[in-house]
C-alpha cells in the first residue's frame, strides 16, 4: 500500500529552522569555542614540536594534525575526542524537545510526513557541524601556513581534505547515535547522560578494556610473527566496535602516508616495525592507495550512521505523539 | 462533494490490550460544530489524532473531506487545522515566526505567507504583539496564536481539543466567539472539552464520550429529552387566582408545581408557552414572565453519568 505524496515535503524547512537555531544558539556557541581553543592550542603545540624537529620530513603539512606535544593531545586525537561531544551536545534533546515543548503535534498536523522532521533535524545538526569543521579546518591550514612558512603539496591538502570528510562522518554516527536516544528517552537529561555515559566509555573505556577482552578469546602463546599479527587483528577487532578506533585508524593512516596496515602503528607501540616482502620501510604509500587500505573503515562509520539513523527512524515511527 | 466533512465509522483503538476508542461512530456536516464531550481519557483527543492520521486506527474506518487519514494524510492535514491540548509553540521565537515555520511546512509562497499571517494575527488580536517573542504570552494568548495557525492555513475543518481549557472567563468568551467566527466563515469545527457550560453556547450538536463509547449523541436539546426524559419546562411567572388549576388543564401539560408565589414550573411534552399564556389571561391573570428552560448540558451530563454508574474522572 503506497502512501500518498514524498516524504521529502518540509524537509528544507524543518532544515532551515533547525541550522538557524543552531547557529544562534547559545550551546552551540560555547562547543564551538571549546573546540577551536583547544584545537587551536594543539595546533599551536605541534607547531612548536615541528619547528624543533630537524628531520626531513616530505609531508610535514600533515604532522600539523598528527603531532601531539605534552601535555595536549595532537589535533587529530582532539577531534576524535571532542567531535562526539558537539554532536551530543546538538543531537540528545532534537526530537524529545518537541514532546517537552509540545510542539510535536501542532507541527505533525501540518501537510508533511514525520520523515521530514527527522531527516531535517539530521541534516540540520551534521551541516552545523559541518559548517564548524570547515573553519576549523581552514584555521589550522592557514595557522600552518603562516606559522611553518610552507606550502602543502596537493597530496597534503588531499589528504587534510580526506581527514576532514571522515571527521565529518564521524561526527554523523554520534548524531545519528544522539537522536536516537533522544527519540527512545522522552527527557532530554536522560538522553544527554546516556550518551554522554556512552561517550565515554567508547571513547575511554573502551580501547582500555577490549584488549583484556580480545585476550580471552584469542589468546594464544605467541611463537611466530603470524601469532602475534593473529592477536593483534582480534584486539583490533575488539577495539572497532567504539567508533573512535576507526576514526583514528582511518586518520593514522590518511595522514601518514608511511602507514602501510592499519597494525603499524599497534606495532611501533611495541616497538616492533612491519617489513613487507618487496616494500621499501618507510616507503611513502600513494594518497588513494592510503584511502584503499582504510575504506572498509570509511564505510564502517558510513554504515553505523545510516544504521542508527534508521534505528531512531523506526522508533520515531512508532511512536504515539501524545504526550 | 456531499455535505459531510467527517465520517468516522467504527474507529477502534487499542494500545497493547487496553481499548482506548471502542467503536466510535459519528459524521461532521459541512459549517457544524460539532462537540465531543466527556471526562478526561474517555478517548476524546485518541479519536482526533485517528482523524489526523496522526495515529494509527486499529479497526473501522474515517473519511475526512472524502479523504482516509491513514493512506492519504497529506491531503487530510491540507485542509484540517488542528489546535492541540495546551498548544505549544518555539518560545525564543516570535508569534511571527513560529506562524513563518508553519507556513513554510504547509508550502505557501513567499507572499501569500506574509499576507495571510498578517491578516491571521490581526483577526486574533496578536498583529501588535507578532514581533515579540512566544516565551512572554499567557495561555490565552498561546490558544489565540494556535487558532491564528489555523486561520491561516485557509482549512475546511477545525479541530480544536479543549481549546478553553486552562482560560480565565475573559479569555474563554473571546475564544468561543473566535470560534463562532470559524463557522461564519463556513469552517466545520470539530471540538473536543470537558467545560460543558461554555460548549454548549457554541455546539449545534454533541457527543458524550464515556470510557472510550459515545453514549450519547445529537443536539442539546434532543439529549435534554433522552436524559432528563421530561420534553419542556416552562416557567410562568403571574398574578391571579387558581391559576395552577387553569394551567394544569392547558393540553400538553404534565404537572403543575409552584415553585413560589406566582410562580410555577410546567413540565410539557411540548412548548406550551402560546397557551399556557392564553389560559393566564382567559383566567384574568396577570402575566409577568413565560419562559421555557433549555435543557443544560451539565445537566444531562451529571444526571446520564449517574445513572449509567461511570466512573467520574474530570
Amino acid at each position: 500500500m503506497r502512501r500518498e505524496g514524498t516524504p521529502w515535503r518540509g524537509v528544507g524547512a524543518v532544515f532551515l529552522k533547525e541550522l538557524s537555531d543552531h547557529l544562534t544558539g547559545a550551546r552551540m556557541f560555547v562547543l564551538e569555542w571549546l573546540v577551536v581553543l583547544t584545537a587551536i592550542a594543539a595546533v599551536y603545540g605541534s607547531i612548536q614540536q615541528i619547528k624543533d624537529a630537524t628531520a626531513e620530513d616530505p609531508f610535514l603539512f600533515l604532522r600539523l594534525f598528527t603531532q601531539a606535544r605534552e601535555p595536549l593531545p595532537s589535533f587529530a586525537s582532539l577531534l576524535s575526542f571532542l567531535v562526539p561531544l558537539v554532536a551530543i551536545g546538538l543531537g540528545f534533546d532534537l526530537v524529545n524537545s518537541e514532546h517537552s515543548r509540545r510542539t510535536l503535534s501542532r507541527i505533525l498536523s501540518q501537510p508533511i510526513y514525520r520523515d521530514a522532521l527527522l531527516f531535517g533535524k539530521f541534516l540540520a545538526g551534521l551541516a552545523t557541524i559541518t559548517i564548524s569543521l570547515v573553519a576549523l579546518w581552514l584555521l589550522v591550514i592557514g595557522l600552518g601556513l603562516l606559522m611553518l612558512g610552507l606550502a602543502p603539496s596537493g597530496e597534503e591538502i588531499a589528504r587534510a581534505l580526506m581527514m576532514l570528510i571522515v571527521t565529518i562522518f564521524y561526527a554523523g554516527v554520534w548524531l545519528a547515535l544522539a537522536m536516537l536516544l533522544s527519540t527512545v528517552f522522552r527527557s532530554p537529561a536522560t538522553a544527554a547522560l546516556v550518551a554522554l555515559g556512552l561517550w565515554l566509555f567508547l571513547t575511554i573505556l573502551w580501547p582500555l578494556l577490549s584488549p583484556a577482552l580480545a585476550d580471552a578469546v584469542g589468546a594464544r602463546d605467541i611463537t611466530s610473527a603470524e601469532d602475534l599479527l593473529s592477536v593483534l587483528s582480534v584486539r583490533q577487532g575488539f577495539a572497532r566496535v567504539s567508533p573512535s578506533a576507526l576514526f583514528g585508524e582511518i586518520v593514522s593512516v590518511v595522514l601518514d602516508p608511511s602507514v602501510r596496515s592499519t597494525q603499524q602503528p599497534m606495532l611501533a607501540a611495541l616497538g616492533l616495525a612491519l617489513i613487507e616482502r618487496g616494500a621499501i620501510p618507510g616507503a611513502p604509500l600513494p594518497f588513494l592507495q592510503s584511502v584503499l587500505l582504510v575504506w572498509g573503515q570509511i564505510v564502517g562509520l558510513i554504515a553505523a550512521t545510516i544504521l542508527l539513523f534508521v534505528a531512531g527512524y523506526v522508533v520515531f515511527q512508532r511512536q504515539e505523539v501524545r504526550a | 462533494m456531499n455535505d459531510v466533512v467527517i465520517d468516522a465509522q467504527g474507529l477502534t483503538k487499542r494500545y497493547d490490550g487496553a481499548v482506548a476508542v471502542d467503536d466510535v461512530s459519528f459524521t461532521v456536516a459541512r459549517g457544524e460544530i460539532f462537540g465531543l464531550l466527556g471526562p478526561n481519557g474517555a478517548g476524546k483527543t485518541t479519536t482526533i489524532l485517528m482523524l489526523l492520521g496522526l495515529t494509527e486506527i486499529s479497526a473501522g474506518a474515517a473519511r475526512v473531506l472524502g479523504h482516509d487519514p491513514v493512506r492519504e494524510p497529506l491531503a487530510v492535514k491540507r485542509r484540517v487545522g488542528y489546535l492541540p491540548d495546551s498548544v505549544g509553540f518555539y518560545d525564543y521565537m516570535s508569534a511571527r515566526d513560529n506562524l513563518r515555520y508553519t507556513a513554510r511546512l504547509i508550502g505557501f509562497s513567499e507572499q501569500e505567507r506574509e499576507a495571510r499571517i498578517a491578516d491571521a494575527l490581526k483577526r486574533v488580536d496578536l498583529a501588535e504583539v507578532a514581533g515579540k517573542s512566544v516565551g512572554t504570552f499567557s495561555r490565552g494568548m498561546r490558544q489565540r496564536l494556535g487558532l491564528a495557525e489555523i486561520l491561516m492555513k485557509n482549512v475546511a475543518i477545525a479541530i480544536l481539543d479543549e481549546p478553553t481549557s486552562g482560560l480565565d472567563p475573559q479569555a474563554t468568551l473571546e475564544l468561543l466567539d473566535m470560534i463562532r467566527g470559524l463557522k461564519r466563515d463556513g469552517v466545520s469545527v470539530l471540538l473536543s472539552s470537558h467545560l460543558l457550560d461554555r460548549v454548549q453556547s457554541v455546539c449545534d450538536r454533541v457527543a458524550l464520550f464515556q470510557d472510550g463509547r459515545i453514549a450519547l449523541i445529537g443536539t442539546v436539546g434532543e439529549l435534554g429529552r433522552q436524559v432528563l426524559g421530561g420534553g419542556y419546562a416552562v416557567e410562568v411567572e403571574a398574578q391571579g387566582e387558581g391559576l395552577a388549576d387553569k394551567l394544569a388543564q392547558v393540553p400538553g401539560v404534565r404537572t403543575v408545581e409552584a415553585t413560589g408565589p406566582d410562580r410555577f414550573r410546567l413540565l410539557a411534552d411540548r412548548d406550551v408557552r402560546p397557551d399556557a399564556a392564553a389560559a393566564v389571561v382567559a383566567a384574568g391573570g396577570r402575566l409577568r414572565r413565560l419562559s421555557v428552560e433549555e435543557p443544560s448540558l451539565e445537566a444531562i451530563y451529571t444526571r446520564y453519568f449517574q445513572e449509567h454508574g461511570a466512573r467520574h474522572a474530570a
